[in-house]
């Protein structure tokens, strides 16, 4: 999960909620990896097999911002369509993001969710670059 | 919690002076343990809260007080429309009207022993909970805005219920000022297939029995004696709420600077009362209450079906609702002067004192029922509004025990085969569709609901008045 390579996930202690942080050589792979931890909070990722195809799209005023309406994207389609996401393919330019995720309908027995996100929140948002120029992108998520 | 910055009141109450920009003093109801034990975050937030525009008296923190989004989750805060106040999505949060259903059994221990197991497997696949779980009821359009303009009025008018329930609801079970068209269409389609559903998370349905009470006179008023069996309801407005708080989040963090407001942290995103965003926010969140009171009146419905199944003699009766995350406008007196404030309750129960003038005829003698959950193993409380919590906390006390351990944490603790079986040597049975989901609503996950309580009744915000011990519990 938490391994060096050149992206990654992992979760940062929150206490009543939980904590995500995607990082990426691009601020994209950072998105996509955000995403794939927040997946992570609601299942194990590697049980959901990247089936069906949803395509995202969202526009704000700055990165931050940005992340919050992509993951509050991710967490709509997973209310409406009842499904669960492990493959994110995120493209973002002059702050529009336009991506496609894969997934499939939940199977409560096979998934074993254990929550169900409410919404990404503005709690500890970050997305920033760092002087080696790898990006990073963490907010909370309410459950 | 660092005590430093802190004055210590009363045992069970601590003072922020005002400091910076700080328009009032913020105040923590505990004791020193629960103090210790509170993240620094909550009093970074409260603080935070104290800055905001059109504040009165202080910003407050109940004894479950933990850290949240904005405001800390056990914040209480009034804001004055005539002074610059504001409205707070984050100050409500995203489970518009989560709260607490209680009702009555007239059963005992004894009465549901032989058929414990059959009862705990009935209700687990008549009442839909958990993550992708779907409700029996499906509202076209029109159904969908009268439900969110009635609640649980709506709800009894179409069969699930009976207008008894009605008055042992806040509001009478409908929350006025509620418009339907401020809702957006992807809130409404997110609620679509999430009627009548429990949901997930800390969100349960309880069996449970009354092992004290502690105040026989209210008891009596309550209608619960010791060896009582009553149910517990916890759930909110779904994703019809979830979704109303995500958007006017965004929207106020976009539109504070066109008010003239500087906000200390962006989670405390807020429009003023009077601003066309505001009062689009507050008849959205009013929407959103009515849903999660026709939710937990559907759910009631289908508690009823399952346990006429197991008792046809038997009719469960209503002790009383409560919502827990809401903005209400309220009188309150201050210094001398009625006002008409918005009471922000993030994680807190209006706890209305005997005789106030919104309380029903039969609690106008003993106060609100206030109803405390625990986690899934530990006990939950009956509390009653105290005489003089309008001048501590603009009638507010706590709403659970609040979490000591973060859901990550817990789920490398525990595994949720243990948690179930340890819980079952106990007698308590446990039903969910998830053994991730138990283990991170391991008991020991949570802070100790007792010290709470005890908080609230010595700092004077509600008094004890009974304690349930869980028989068996739903769990989404």
């Amino acid at each position: 999960m938490n391994y060096r390579k050149e992206c990654y996930w992992e979760h940062f202690a929150h206490e009543a909620d939980i904590g995500i942080r995607g990082y990426g050589n691009t601020i994209e792979m950072a998105f996509s990896q955000a995403a794939t931890a927040m997946i992570a909070a609601i299942c194990d990722v590697s049980k959901v097999k990247p089936m069906i195809r949803q395509d995202i799209y969202c526009e704000a005023p700055d990165n931050e911002l940005l992340l919050v309406d992509w993951l509050n994207e991710l967490v709509y389609a997973i209310a409406v369509r009842h499904m669960l996401f492990s493959q994110f393919d995120v493209n973002i330019e002059n702050s529009c993001l336009k991506a496609t995720a894969w997934g499939e309908p939940i199977d409560i027995s096979r998934h074993q969710p254990a929550v169900e996100v409410k919404g990404a929140t503005y709690t500890e948002l970050k997305v920033n670059k760092d002087s080696n120029g790898k990006w990073m992108a963490q907010c909370v998520i309410d459950v | 919690m660092d005590n430093k910055q802190l004055t210590q009141l009363t045992e069970y109450s601590w003072k922020i002076e005002p400091y910076g920009e700080m328009r009032v003093p913020a105040i923590i109801y505990a004791d020193a343990d629960l103090i210790d034990q509170m993240d620094d975050k909550v009093s970074e937030q409260i603080i935070n809260v104290a800055k905001l525009p059109g504040i009165v008296s202080a910003a407050y923190a109940m004894p479950d007080a933990h850290w949240g989004y904005g405001f800390p989750i056990g914040g209480v805060a009034a804001f004055d429309p005539d002074n610059g106040g504001i409205v707070s999505a984050g100050g409500v949060g995203f489970d518009i009207s989560c709260g607490v259903r209680n009702l009555l059994t007239g059963l005992t221990l004894q009465d549901i022993e032989p058929v414990k197991k059959k009862l705990a497997d009935s209700l687990f696949r008549d009442i839909p909970a958990g993550v992708g779980s779907t409700g029996h009821i499906h509202l076209n359009k029109k159904e969908m805005d009268s439900m969110l303009e009635g609640g649980a009025q709506w709800a009894v008018e179409s069969g699930y219920g009976i207008p008894a329930d009605l008055e042992r609801i806040e509001e009478n079970g409908r929350m006025s000022g509620a418009v339907p068209s401020e809702v957006s269409d992807h809130a409404k389609k997110r609620q679509r297939d999430e009627m009548g559903t429990l949901g997930s998370g800390n969100h349960y349905l309880e069996v449970q029995e009354v092992v004290k009470v502690y105040d026989i006179n209210t008891s009596k008023v309550f209608n619960i004696t010791e060896g009582d069996i009553v149910i517990s309801i916890h759930c909110g407005s779904r994703g019809l709420g979830h979704q109303i708080g995500t958007e006017f989040l965004k929207r106020m963090v976009i539109t504070a600077s066109q008010h003239g407001i500087i906000l200390p942290d962006r989670e405390l995103a807020c429009a003023p009362l009077l601003s066309a965003v505001g009062k689009t926010y507050l008849g959205a969140m009013r929407a959103a209450i009515n849903c999660a009171l026709a939710n937990r009146q559907i759910i009631t419905h289908l508690v009823r079906k399952v346990f006429k199944h197991f008792f046809p003699e038997i009719h469960l009766n209503l002790l009383f609702d409560v919502s827990h995350n809401t903005c209400k406008l309220e009188k309150h007196i201050v210094n001398g002067k009625e006002k008409q404030l918005y009471i922000h309750r993030k994680g807190a129960t209006r706890a209305f004192s005997p005789g106030h003038e919104e309380l029903p005829t039969v609690f106008k003698q003993s106060g609100q029922p206030v109803l405390i959950g625990g986690s899934m193993g530990t006990s939950s409380y009956i509390l009653a509004g105290n005489t003089g919590n309008d001048v501590l906390s603009f009638s507010s006390a706590c709403h659970g025990a609040g979490r000591s351990m973060s859901r990550r944490k817990a789920f490398k603790t525990w595994h949720g085969r243990q948690v179930t079986d340890e819980l079952a040597e106990r007698g308590i049975i446990i039903r969910s569709p998830t053994s991730r989901g138990v283990a991170e609503e391991a008991p020991g996950a949570y802070k100790d609901v007792k010290a709470v309580v005890n908080a609230a009744h010595y700092a004077g915000l509600a008094r004890k008045v009974a304690k349930l011990q869980p028989v068996l519990c739903i769990k989404g």
